[in-house]
């Protein structure tokens, strides 16, 4: 049977504010545990949650992003569950009134074409604790340090057919999120989370299948590959002739396959009611307004911008549109030298490799945006040829320049790259070389006119060995007029 | 409405209560009870009436994004059971 493919997904993004959701608490990464939980994070009794205005900007600020209604009032609820990593025994959370109503994003599908994803809605709530469940003798380790971190969970319309959409969709979120600055997106530390909803249904049917979820999947890789895996499980059992149970999977990159978490007994009954210390957020107008004035460009609109004012290709403008840092970079160095293609090209060329093989981001990178744009204002009024230029940006990737644009100048002056343009000095050299030659100018000679163009290159090569850093074209200059003299 | 005893169990489970299998019935009887009376509330026409959610008539306020609270954990610690190089210890649990 022919099967169609189901995904929706459930983002989940921590919100890059200084303090908790509802304490005033650091959300900084990595502090030695629970010295950051303080007594509302850890539920004490008689604690009064404080909502935190910066939470709340940051999620109308994606809402507005994402071309979302939202939410002048809403109103945060308790999830009722037992865990230990949740102290207080429930989840601040919003059910019927998110902050983030109906929105949508477009994604790029690998065919050039692009398809709208409907987002359901995105609200407020709190993160809980880790636990770490080896090193204490058969018990479990509890830090708090991230319980009541700022989360606002993303909920996609299931409208995604296959692995490699659900993964352009987590990407396009993940480069969304991080322009607007509401989140840092590093994955490895659980900036961004996602669960996977997936089920399959015969091709033609109106109603879906039955789900699975598949939880907290960390990379786009991960989320392309367990998909795979799941949608494969599914294919299996029901061209078997069985059934898929709605239950909550994990995936296990290692294994490249989902398993089944321990299901409960008892299905979860989460009681929902509206939290009673908090009040309902009311915000106006006015306050959107203001929130809209600061978005910054959004992926899709700097795209554009690339190709469309600048004559990048497609592909171009939208890799180097993707990563905010890296479009800065780009932009930066593109303005300097006045040419995007040419600034493309080499941030998709030598930049790009050189991230590829240090394994770093580009604000790792020792070669500044200031200086590739001196770079390339050097190869474009001559001083340097491609190779010299190759030549400087290494010396910069290995530490030899301190960020500044004038240490280019300094590096080609002492490794002797300046191009010698003078044609002076140039035809000096050409009649050395023609001098020293006479065989091969014989031989040029003697070649008919309309293979010259080619009989030309062993001179050019000569000259270029005889002086280091000459101008190729008006080598080429120089040798046409002087080899015509002859 | 009308509880069964696979619901009671049910109840005490996700609220962690241990019941005593032999008192499941009077358990059964009285919390019925208690929802009948609750649910006399659905006779009310509350059609027009938005649902609250606050009995206060009040607008939450917003804190700054400020970091106000210091390391706390050693004082915190002392009112827990257990704890090792800072984490609270509980029983093992895996999901």
């Amino acid at each position: 049977m022919e099967w169609e493919v189901v995904i929706g997904l459930e983002i989940h993004a921590q919100l890059a504010t200084k303090s908790k959701i509802f304490s005033g608490a650091s959300t900084a990464y990595g502090a030695d545990a629970n010295t950051q939980a303080c007594a509302i994070d850890l539920g004490l009794p008689g604690v009064l949650p404080a909502f935190n205005e910066e939470a709340l900007r940051m999620a109308v600020k994606f809402g507005l992003a994402i071309d979302a209604e939202i939410g002048l009032k809403s109103v945060f609820d308790r999830k009722n569950y037992f865990y230990p990593d949740s102290p207080k025994g429930y989840q601040t959370t919003q059910l019927h009134h998110p902050i983030v109503g109906i929105g949508h994003i477009d994604i790029e599908l690998e065919d050039g074409s692009s398809k709208r994803i409907n987002v359901t809605r995105a609200h407020l709530e709190e993160d809980a604790g880790k636990s770490v469940h080896e090193g204490f003798n058969g018990m479990s380790g509890i830090d708090l340090n991230r319980a009541g971190t700022p989360l606002i969970e993303i909920v996609s319309e299931p409208e995604m057919r296959n692995a490699k959409e659900a993964a352009a969709y987590f990407r396009k979120m993940h480069s969304i999120v991080t322009y607007l600055g509401i989140c840092d997106g590093d994955l490895s530390q659980g900036s961004m989370r996602c669960d996977c909803n997936v089920s399959l249904r015969p091709k033609g049917q109106e109603e879906f299948g039955t789900r699975t979820e598949i939880k907290n999947v960390n990379s786009f890789r991960n989320v392309e590959r367990a998909i795979d895996a799941e949608i494969a499980r599914q294919m299996d059992i029901l061209e078997d002739g069985g059934k898929i149970i709605q239950e909550t999977r994990l995936y296990d990159a290692d294994k490249n396959e989902t398993r089944a978490m321990r299901s409960k007994e008892v299905a979860n009954d989460y009681r929902y009611f509206p939290c009673p210390d908090l009040l309902p957020v009311i915000i106006d107008d006015n306050y959107v307004e203001a929130v809209r004035a600061t978005l910054p460009e959004l992926p899709d609109a700097k795209r554009a911008r690339f190709a469309h004012a600048h004559g990048l290709s497609a592909i171009d403008a939208a890799v180097l549109a993707a990563n905010r840092e890296l479009a800065h970079y780009f932009e930066t160095a593109a303005k300097i030298a006045n040419d995007y293609k040419l600034a493309a090209n080499w941030v998709q060329g030598d930049v790009s490799a050189t991230l590829n093989r240090l394994e770093i981001s580009i604000g790792e990178l020792a070669v500044s945006a200031e200086q590739l744009g001196r770079i390339l204002q050097l190869i474009k009024d001559n001083t340097l040829n491609n190779g010299g230029a190759k030549e400087v940006f290494n010396a910069l990737v290995e530490g030899k320049g301190d960020g500044s644009a004038e240490s280019v100048d300094k590096l080609v002056d002492s490794l002797g790259l300046k191009q010698v343009s003078d044609s002076g000095a140039i035809e000096a050299i050409v009649a050395e070389v023609l001098a020293a030659n006479p065989k091969l100018v014989e031989g040029y000679l003697a070649t008919p006119e309309d293979k010259r163009a080619k009989a030309i290159g062993p001179f050019i090569g000569l000259v270029r060995k005889a002086a280091k850093g000459v101008n190729p074209q008006v080598v080429m200059d120089v040798l046409q007029k002087k080899l015509s003299e002859l | 409405m009308a509880l069964d005893q696979q619901q009671v169990r049910d109840i005490a489970d996700l609220s962690r209560l241990q019941i005593d299998e032999a008192q499941i019935a009077e358990y059964q009887k009285n919390l019925s009870n208690i929802l009948d009376l609750v649910d006399q509330l659905s006779a009310v026409d509350t059609s027009s009436v938005e649902p609250m959610a606050h009995p206060l008539d009040a607008v939450q306020r917003l804190r700054a994004d400020v970091v106000t609270e210091e390391n706390n954990r050693d004082h915190f610690q002392q009112i827990a059971p257990q704890t090792e190089n800072g984490y609270y210890l509980v029983p093992r649990v895996v999901e």
